[in-house]
């Protein structure tokens, strides 16, 4: 019976290390701007291409990495000074229309450099390596990424907490204008909201396409939306809410994927039952009941709705 | 001395609604005269048949998101049923075997006129969003938006059940049904006597977009607007926001779902897979394009959205060469990236797109300049 199950457990906790990289962009920036930034799922894809056509141009991997890292978060600070700030005024829903554009134009500007191919992500030695865990074949990437998120997420923690720019980033989640008043640097805030966000999703892309092999201009959706509903599952505004969420969402679809085998291999069913057309549907299915039961999510704030 | 009040004064046909109704009229003629003259195979068709579909599922979005200010994603969702709805119907039984060849011909064994099927492709796509609506209204801005998205997520995965592939054919495509170019009128030989492929989706699209015209400028109308501008204060004035909510969102699924139809008509064929959250991004921008809050708009920009990704920006895929000049960046895909950038600069720089919040009459009322602007409003 264990044994049935840990190659999908252990997957789900590597896919869900990935989704809480992805999903921290999300939650800082809706902590910040009240933003869902649609387009941070095609920052994501974005680093992906990146990576791609780095390597291809015969870049060896210790240059290519942290280059990638660092080219995506240089994106993820110009999408925000070209889309989002000049609308800082507008009503809300002005931006996140100007999210959904970015996110658009993205995927078109790939689809037209990529004419449209999968591209075959590069395979990348320590934590391409296959290994076996309690009689489960696995990727080393599976170990790496949970530890990996771990450390990345208690810098952050620490960062946010213990810092001037971190003090800064909760101000102006608290309170926008006041933080203003005070002297707080709001578009320097923002900014540096951006890039780590952008930083830490590309960090989630280089462990993602490791297991997928494939990069295309809709690779971003999905993972991104998933890491939307783990920001909000979470407690939006919240950054170990979103790690948590996001291991939740991802264990749970890798154990709703093998359903139909765990079931048939423990006796307890004889037929497939096609479970895994239901993996991406679990995921919304999930936000809805949270969005319902707890509007403010596992470790979210509550908050009044100012008149 | 102030002036009465417009919404006061019983209505009158103006001199502006007037032209603008000659304006609608002459669009539908000179629809159908084309369609007679010019070759079927002709762009132009195409485009205005898209465009047609494409305009009523916008209108049907800006009645949610520009008039009664709920930010709905789920657009693509309801118009999977629709057109599922519709195929399902319509695919005559001689046909059942072959479309359901792994599912023996399928659960249903007769086939409804096509009239009623879009009407149930309506009612259906209408009932499916009272279900999802009781939990889903209750939720604000972005929330909504996120869980409606959500929701069209879940009925693509559903449509794509296998165990349920009696009725949706699991992830294969439905084909076969009566599409656009079946209401042709032919004579014994099979040769075309009377086009009418392109009158029909406008037909379509005007009738619902007419009524939509009628909800608006109603008493419901204006419950939306309060709601949009200030639900607690809309709530004060007596208006019950989880009715009006629920109406309006009913009331765009119906023709969400009737536009489902119609792409299903115009495709010739339907698969769930096709049905992407960026379907309803691309009508959101049509929407936003033409001004959130102006029927007239959505139409318009409908129109011009189909007409640039279809056929005008065509030449950007191909490679140029002017006087042995090679122009370059042109290549496959280059189209839509212009396209975007061109979206982008409306969404940051135009923020009222075309029309605003006006509407066909309102262009001749105040500036006679702007008379002979009007365009095509089907």
């Amino acid at each position: 019976m264990f044994s049935t199950v840990l190659p999908y457990l252990l997957s789900g906790i590597s896919v869900g290390g990935q989704y809480a990289l992805i999903a921290i962009g999300y939650t800082m920036v809706y902590g910040i701007l009240r933003l869902i930034n649609f387009a941070h799922g095609d920052v994501f894809m974005v680093a992906g291409i990146l990576m791609v056509y780095i390597t291809a141009s015969g870049a060896p991997l210790y240059v290519a990495i942290p280059l990638v890292l660092v080219m995506t978060a240089v994106i993820g600070f110009a999408i925000e000074r070209v889309a989002y700030k000049p609308l800082r005024s507008a009503p809300r829903m002005s931006i996140m229309i100007s999210a959904i554009g970015v996110s658009y134009t993205l995927q078109n500007l790939v689809l037209y450099i990529t004419g449209g191919l999968n591209q075959f992500y590069p395979s990348i030695p320590f934590i391409s390596e296959t290994i076996t865990i309690g009689g489960a074949s696995t990727r080393m990437v599976t170990i790496v990424t949970p530890i990996l998120t771990l450390v990345l997420v208690i810098l952050l923690v620490l960062l946010i907490n213990h810092t001037k720019i971190g003090m800064a980033m909760r101000a102006v989640s608290k309170d926008f204008e006041t933080s203003r008043l005070m002297g707080i640097k709001i578009n320097s805030v923002i900014s540096v909201t951006f890039v780590i966000g952008s930083f830490l999703a590309a960090v989630g892309s280089v462990l993602y396409f490791t297991n997928y092999t494939t990069v295309i201009q809709t690779s971003g959706n999905m993972p991104g939306l998933k890491a939307f509903v783990a920001a909000v599952f979470g407690g939006i505004g919240s950054v170990p809410g979103a790690v948590v969420g996001a291991f939740i969402i991802g264990i749970c679809e890798n154990l709703l994927k093998g359903l139909d085998t765990i079931l048939i291999k423990a006796g307890w069913s004889t037929s497939m039952f096609g479970f895994t057309t239901f993996s991406d549907a679990f995921t919304f299915a999930l936000l809805i009941i949270i969005l319902i039961v707890k509007p403010t999510g596992l470790f979210g704030e509550k908050q009044t709705e100012k008149v | 001395m102030t002036k009465a009040n417009p919404l006061l004064k019983p209505k009158k046909l103006d001199r502006a609604t007037l032209i603008s109704i000659v304006i609608i009229c002459l669009v539908y003629v000179l629809a159908f005269v084309l369609e007679q003259v010019m070759p079927a195979s002709s762009m132009l068709f195409t485009v205005l048949k898209k465009g047609a579909t494409y305009a009523l599922v916008a209108v049907s979005m800006n009645l949610l998101n520009g008039f009664t200010g709920l930010f709905s994603l789920g657009q693509a969702g309801f118009m999977l049923i629709g057109a599922y709805t519709y195929a399902i119907f319509t695919i005559p039984v001689a046909s059942r075997l072959s479309v359901y060849q792994y599912y023996n011909g399928g659960l249903i064994q007769f086939s409804l006129p096509v009239v009623i099927a879009i009407v149930l492709a309506g009612v259906f796509a209408a009932f499916f969003a009272f279900l999802i609506g009781l939990p889903v209204l209750r939720l604000k801005s972005d929330y909504l938006a996120i869980a409606t998205l959500g929701f069209a997520e879940i009925i693509r995965a559903i449509f794509q059940w296998d165990k349920i592939g009696f009725l949706t054919n699991g992830s294969n495509l439905l084909r076969l049904f009566p599409t656009f170019n079946d209401f042709n009128i032919r004579n014994a030989n099979g040769d075309v006597v009377l086009y009418l492929s392109t009158l029909v989706p406008f037909v379509i699209t005007g009738v619902c977009v007419a009524f939509v015209m009628l909800l608006i400028n109603s008493s419901f109308g204006r419950a939306f607007k309060a709601i949009r501008d200030d639900e607690t204060a809309a709530e004060a004035m007596g208006i019950n926001l989880a009715r009006h909510k629920m109406l309006a969102f009913c009331t765009s699924s119906f023709f969400a779902g009737v536009g489902g139809a119609m792409l299903a008509m115009y495709a010739n064929s339907v698969q769930a897979k096709s049905f992407t959250t960026a379907m309803t991004y691309e009508v959101l921008l049509m929407v936003v394009i033409g001004g959130i809050g102006s029927v007239t708009g959505s139409v318009l920009s409908s129109f011009v959205f189909v007409a640039c990704s279809e056929w005008w920006l065509r030449f950007l895929d191909q490679e140029q060469v002017i006087n042995g000049w090679k122009v370059p960046l042109l290549r496959n895909g280059f189209r839509l990236v212009v396209f975007s950038l061109i979206i982008m600069a409306v969404v940051l720089f135009f923020r009222q797109g075309i029309m605003g919040s006006k509407e066909l009459p309102d262009l001749f009322r105040k500036r006679h300049k702007l008379a002979g602007k009007g365009g095509a409003k089907s």
